[in-house]
């Protein structure tokens, strides 16, 4: 692997930053250039998220191009579609599948789209769209919360960093009485990648 | 040799540990405010830290200890420059005893501004030199340069960044802090540089243009301008992170990539020209660089192919340069649409946000809103509408006399925040004393400076190195200005800011009606989820208008086929305003409410 470039697709509070900036310094501890882009229009909880993500020998811009990432990394179906544009033919797609309306759909006129139907448009483009539980997966290991660790878990499968690397990054990060509970929704992720859990 | 990864941000907080810094100082602003909050996190021990109550007040403290020999940082977002201009006009003048540089976080593309000015203008308008750093290495390097140069021709220096910029991060190598005198001496007396009087101020202007001059000579030999020759078919020159996409985008392309963008490098700039075939400048905004290098008879293009609205990302200028078929551009990628119609996250006010119960009012009695900036800007969306004007910080309350004066033939209400009243709500409400005008200006004091991220303010009774600092009460304070009319109540309580608000509406003059409730995301002890009893609902929507993101529509159907409510108990945080609207009893909690203000 000599490049990886990462868009990283959520709602506001789902940790989307969090889980980017670990994908980022997981990336530079592996030996990579590495570089990424956040964008969060308002500062207001519950907007859509992007994160750009980018490992590489030499990476230039922060932001990656429509139709060059890797990975769809989605932490929620509705964003996965919003993120499509930017995934590359025969890319990979990784989506928890636990929508998160947003107000326009619970309390006005919006229709949130059926799963088959991210399903199917995330497969006209990826050649791998995965599926993940990482909600109830995160529920079992303590948290709601921690779909987002989840989610790392199974994206971590994809690449040749040892588990190791990214169990010591995320751990740096959260606070000591969380660490448990991160490390099993870390494990959880790679579990669901290698047995079931996947739909 | 460590390396880290940083955001532009955080590279330049650590830009000024590395340059020695000893003073910074700012005001909030997406998307400037983690530049301050690193400097006070991670560096608050060598470096002071605060959040001023203004941009200008920020930068006439910046001034003051520059002159008394400290190293002085000032951090804002693009606007607040328009605010601090002031000042920053007469310390062209004096100069410095040890450096100034001021970091103004431009927003191309405004994802969180009220405009999409280009402020490398003001480095021209005020005859200071001007860096533009590409990345997080030279966020931090720049600052450590900046120093360098206003010490070197004692000027202050302006550092743009901008949002790609500010909020990516990259790999930067960490240095060290040089050692600096702990204590300063006595304040140096010389008028002749510091007191910009006509008769003195009249002898600095000669030396200001010398100044710039040498900053002309210094510049056609600095490492950041660099020359990167390749195919001499097409020549760039570029600044900041739109260097980095046209890397992407013009692989085989010459670059002269500008990190010091005023004055520019005349002699630098011919040579490259003469090296080229097509020349062509990559800036996002204004045409700032192109009419300079066209004033020099150099023939470039520009903003007749990549215009001036937006960012100019390397898809767009893929599509742009491909368009105008210049040479060696990066092929186009396939890449699949958005559908259309995907339902949209518009951004709205936080369930058990203090500021619901006077927009819903406000709603229904549809007075004249002047509206001012921060979360309570969401009021002018649905289901509220009801801020009808908004332009910049403070600009409510003198809007608002404006309508008095123009003799409207309504009441009229201007909605001010607390820290956005501090900023520059405090003269125009005096102003409104004096020139004897009528309005109600609501003071919505959530305790904090909640859009940009929850920072301090005079009312907070904390601050950016204290967690216990003097507070500055808002009744005592505006009484003091000569209001006769102010009335505090609980934003929490409908009834009783409706009984507020018609009290101060009755008065004639100037009144003020002070909502306080603190802000959603500080509340620490939020009350059990409220929920709806199905059989009592009878769809009537009236909890629809409080345009609370916990209050959804049900699956259930009332009179007309319309949705009852459902409120989600993973949002709510029992603020009661909708059990408060409801005309049937339907909403309720089993736990205390949280209808007290709980500061």
């Amino acid at each position: 692997m000599t490049k990886l470039d990462v868009l990283v697709a959520g709602v506001g509070g789902q940790g989307t930053l969090v889980a980017s900036d670990i994908l980022a310094e997981v990336g530079l501890r592996a030996g990579f250039d590495v570089k990424k882009s956040d964008v969060l229009g308002l500062s207001v909880r519950g907007g859509s998220v992007l994160s750009h993500v980018r490992w590489g020998r030499d990476v230039a811009s922060p932001v990656v191009r429509k139709g060059g990432v890797d990975v769809l990394l989605a932490f929620e179906p509705l964003e996965a579609v919003r993120g499509v544009e930017f995934l590359r033919q025969a890319g990979v797609a990784l989506v928890n599948t636990q929508p998160q309306p947003p107000v326009s759909v619970t309390n006005g006129g919006g229709v949130y789209p059926p799963l088959e139907d991210v399903r199917r448009i995330l497969e006209g483009v990826a050649s791998s769209v995965v599926f993940v539980d990482a909600t109830p997966a995160a529920v079992k290991a303590g948290s709601a919360k921690a779909a987002n660790v989840v989610m790392l878990g199974a994206f971590s499968t994809l690449t040749e960093v040892p588990s190791a690397v990214w169990e010591a990054v995320i751990l740096e990060r959260v606070p000591e009485r969380f660490r448990a509970l991160n490390e099993a929704a870390f494990r959880a992720g790679v579990a669901l990648m290698k047995g079931g859990g996947r739909s | 040799m460590t390396r880290a990864l940083l955001s532009g941000n955080e590279a330049i907080a650590r830009g000024a540990y590395e340059a020695g810094v000893e003073v910074a100082t700012g005001y909030p602003g997406t998307p400037s405010s983690e530049i301050l909050e690193t400097v006070a996190k991670q560096y608050g021990k060598a470096i002071y830290a605060e959040w001023s109550t203004n941009e200008k007040v920020a930068m006439d403290a910046a001034a003051g200890a520059a002159y008394s020999g400290r190293r002085v940082l000032v951090t804002t977002k693009q606007v607040g420059v328009n605010v601090l201009s002031d000042s920053l006009l007469y310390a062209v003048y004096t100069g410095v005893e040890a450096g100034l540089v001021v970091v103004t976080a431009d927003d191309p593309g405004m994802f969180s501004s009220q405009n999409e000015q280009d402020n490398r203008w003001y480095a021209r308008l005020a005859k200071i030199p001007l860096l533009e750093p590409a990345d997080s290495q030279e966020a931090k390097d720049f600052v450590i340069l900046g120093i360098e140069l206003s010490e070197r021709f004692d000027t202050p220096v302006l550092i743009r960044t901008t949002m790609r910029v500010s909020h990516s991060r990259s790999v930067v190598t960490l240095g060290e802090r040089p050692g600096r005198p702990t204590n300063v001496g006595p304040f140096i007396r010389n008028q002749e540089k510091y007191v910009c009087t006509a008769m003195w101020a009249k002898r600095r202007h000669p030396m200001v243009e010398q100044r710039i001059r040498d900053l002309a000579s210094y510049a056609e030999s600095t490492l950041v301008n660099q020359v990167l020759w390749r195919d001499r078919a097409l020549g760039i020159i570029t600044s900041g992170v739109v260097h980095a996409y046209a890397r992407e985008v013009f692989p085989q392309a010459s670059f002269l990539k500008l990190g010091m963008t005023y004055p520019l490098p005349e002699r630098l700039l011919r040579s490259f020209a003469q090296g080229v075939k097509r020349l062509i400048v990559l800036e996002e905004l204004d045409p700032f660089l192109e009419e300079q290098i066209r004033a020099l008879g150099i023939d470039v293009t520009g903003k007749a192919l990549f215009p001036p609205c937006d960012e100019l990302l390397p898809d767009r200028l893929a599509e742009i340069a491909e368009a105008a078929r210049l040479p060696g551009v990066v092929k186009p990628l396939r890449s699949a649409p958005v559908p259309a119609g995907l339902p949209t996250r518009t951004p709205l006010l936080c369930a058990g946000c203090p500021h619901r119960s006077t927009f819903y009012l406000l709603a229904q009695m549809k007075l004249p809103v002047a509206g001012d900036i921060g979360c309570y800007n969401l009021g002018c969306l649905p289901p509220f509408n009801a801020q009808h004007t908004m332009g910049c910080m403070g600009a409510s309350i003198g809007v608002l006399h404006g309508m008095s004066i123009a003799g409207i033939p309504e009441r009229a209400v201007a909605t001010i925040g607390d820290s956005t009243f501090f900023h520059s709500g405090l003269p125009a409400l005096v102003n409104m004393v004096h020139n004897q005008s009528r309005g109600v200006v609501i003071l919505m004091d959530n305790g904090t400076t909640a859009m940009t991220g929850h920072q301090d303010h005079p009312g907070t009774g904390w601050s950016l190195r204290a967690p216990q600092a003097p507070r500055v009460e808002f009744e005592p304070l505006i009484r003091a200005m000569g209001v006769t009319k102010v009335v505090s109540v609980n934003a929490f309580d409908i009834a009783e800011v409706e009984r507020g608000l018609e009290d101060c509406l009755s008065h004639d003059g100037p009144s003020v009606l002070i909502t306080k409730g603190l802000c959603a995301q500080l509340n620490r002890s939020p009350a059990s989820s409220y929920h709806v009893r199905e059989e009592v609902c009878v769809a009537c929507g009236t909890c629809f208008l409080l345009g609370c993101p916990a209050i959804v529509r049900s699956e259930a159907r009332g009179r007309a086929d319309r949705p009852k409510a459902r409120i989600d108990a993973t949002l709510c945080v029992g603020c009661d305003h909708c059990r408060q609207v409801c005309p049937t009893g339907a909403i309720v909690t089993e736990g205390p409410t949280g209808k007290e203000d709980r500061r």
